[in-house]
């Protein structure tokens, strides 16, 4: 009953801040409302007994991806908001589409059956800790998918760092221009003026 | 019934806890006083014993004031988001066998989680406040917390690989009681990189940068004024206790001491903690600041590297020796 209510409030919640997400006209108001999203989304993941999980989404998603967005919403510094043409031209088509899909959804909802049970009953989960069995399944079982995740990962840290080097290499490069070039910032000056 | 009593174990916790974090003021303002030979507070009751409790009535009656363009709802929801989160942690520390509010198996995971909560509280008053100082070191501190969590989290991975658990009560138990138990010799290295991390997460002195006096004013609680004001100084300091707590679970073997103390069992756990609390006040004493690309450049380029060498090295003594 309780397991249920907490369910109910948790879907809630997950839904109208994700609403508030995309709805909100304050950027940064706008990333507080996904805050609260994941943090519904770890008390999901309690109900199941994913412990680890829940810990986990808080860590990571919480504490250093959406921190990060912040702070390229602060240093972008956004003072009037863009306007682009809308990909679709009349709202109602768009919002026609959107119950359509919402519609389709709930339609296929009933055909939904859970797989066959692995090995891991609810038990011997909770018996040996979520954590333990996680770690146990992910370093023997699935060790060979887990290095392919961790090898992509490193790609993209080190195509991160390359990128970066570049951008610095390009700074040098322009400002070798500027000197070469007289001191371009004083000719645009007295353009300005 | 049971909820009953669970929530008078929280009401005593909280009382306990709040009456700590007024005489840590205390403590913090004497100690420095006689390290820079002066007193310290000494007017209010004797030596200044009640000198918090002044403190604490005038912070309550002081009018708060609300910046004219500051973002009010998340102006007034910063100092709750950090209180909130710091009060949390508490809940999973073990004081002594069996004195902890939540057993829970993810113990150290929740703290983590609940610390890189209160950096949200920072950062969002450096932004409603609408003022440079303020959101200069909003930015700072966020900065600084990403940074040294990484460090301080891979820092305690070897007290998980020690231990084999996350539960910070099987954390104390594997310790065992005796002195050469601890962790704090075989886990040298994360203890040095858990120590500096530490003092960073709680944005002290040398690493205080986040609310500079002599460049930002007050840093991120510039703005804030009264009861908002007093509520970041008890983040803050209940901050410092949780990290000393942990510090003990995890290195000093938390309430196991040379012999018991039946009357009042964590007796050796308010110790090790206040030993912690004295080194907090001593560094703020004698250090200078750090500049900003040095923080960096240290959490970066050599503590999160001795933090993985030490991951490795502990790895590899488990598999030899298990």
């Amino acid at each position: 009953m309780f397991l249920q209510l907490f369910f109910i409030y948790c879907a809630l919640m997950i839904v109208a801040s994700g609403v508030l997400a995309i709805s909100l006209r304050n950027p940064v108001h706008c990333v507080l409302m996904v805050l609260v999203l994941f943090f519904h989304m770890a008390g999901l993941y309690l109900t199941l007994n994913a412990e680890f999980l829940a810990a986990v989404q808080i860590i990571v998603y919480a504490g250093a991806v959406l921190v990060l967005y912040l702070f390229v919403l602060f240093l972008v510094n956004l003072r009037e908001e863009l306007h682009i043409d809308a990909f679709i031209p009349s709202p109602w088509l768009g919002r026609g589409i959107a119950t359509g899909l919402a519609l389709a959804l709930l339609a296929v909802l009933p055909s939904f059956t859970p797989g066959s049970k692995g090995q891991w009953s609810v038990e011997a989960v909770r018996e040996m800790t979520h954590t333990v069995v996680m770690g146990q399944e992910m370093y023997s079982t699935y060790l060979l998918p887990f290095e392919i995740a961790g090898l992509i990962l490193l790609v993209a840290l080190l195509g991160g760092l390359v990128l970066a080097r570049r951008e610095e290499n390009s700074f040098e490069a322009l400002t070798k221009e500027a000197i070469s070039s007289g001191c371009a910032c004083t000719q645009s000056k007295e353009v300005s003026q | 019934m049971n909820i009953i009593m669970l929530l008078v174990w929280i009401l005593i916790l909280f009382a306990v806890v709040m009456l700590h974090v007024a005489y840590a003021t205390y403590f913090e303002r004497k100690i420095i006083g006689h390290m820079q030979v002066r007193v310290g507070p000494m007017r209010v009751g004797w030596h200044g014993l009640l000198q918090p409790i002044a403190d604490g009535v005038k912070s309550f009656f002081k009018e708060d004031i609300i910046p004219e363009n500051a973002d009010k709802p998340t102006f007034l929801a910063a100092p709750i988001i950090c209180l909130v989160a710091m009060m949390t942690s508490l809940a999973v520390l073990p004081f002594a066998k069996g004195w902890v509010l939540a057993d829970i198996d993810i113990g150290l995971l929740f703290i983590f989680a609940m610390s890189s909560l209160a950096s949200y509280g920072v950062v969002l008053a450096g932004w409603a406040s609408n003022s440079k100082y303020s959101f200069l070191g909003g930015l700072r501190s966020m900065a600084q917390v990403i940074s040294y969590e990484i460090s301080m989290g891979l820092s305690l991975v070897g007290v998980m690989l020690m231990a084999g658990s996350l539960n910070l009560t099987q954390i104390v138990e594997a310790q065992g009681d005796s002195f050469l138990g601890m962790y704090l010799m075989p886990q040298c290295i994360g203890f040095f990189v858990f120590f500096i991390s530490m003092l960073a997460e709680t944005n002290r002195v040398p690493f205080d940068l986040p609310e500079a006096e002599t460049e930002l004013v007050s840093g991120y609680s510039t703005e804030y004024s009264g009861m908002r004001y007093a509520i970041f100084f008890m983040a803050e300091y209940i901050g410092m206790m949780v990290m000393a707590s942990i510090a003990t679970i995890c290195y000093l073997g938390g309430w196991n001491g040379p012999f018991e103390v039946a009357l009042f069992p964590p007796f050796w756990f308010v110790l090790k903690v206040y030993l912690f609390m004295f080194l907090f006040i001593w560094i703020r004493a004698t250090l200078p600041r750090y500049r900003y690309d040095q923080l960096m450049d240290l959490g970066w380029k050599l503590l999160i590297p001795l933090a993985l060498a030490n991951i490795v090295l502990t790895a590899c003594f488990r598999a030899i020796l298990a």
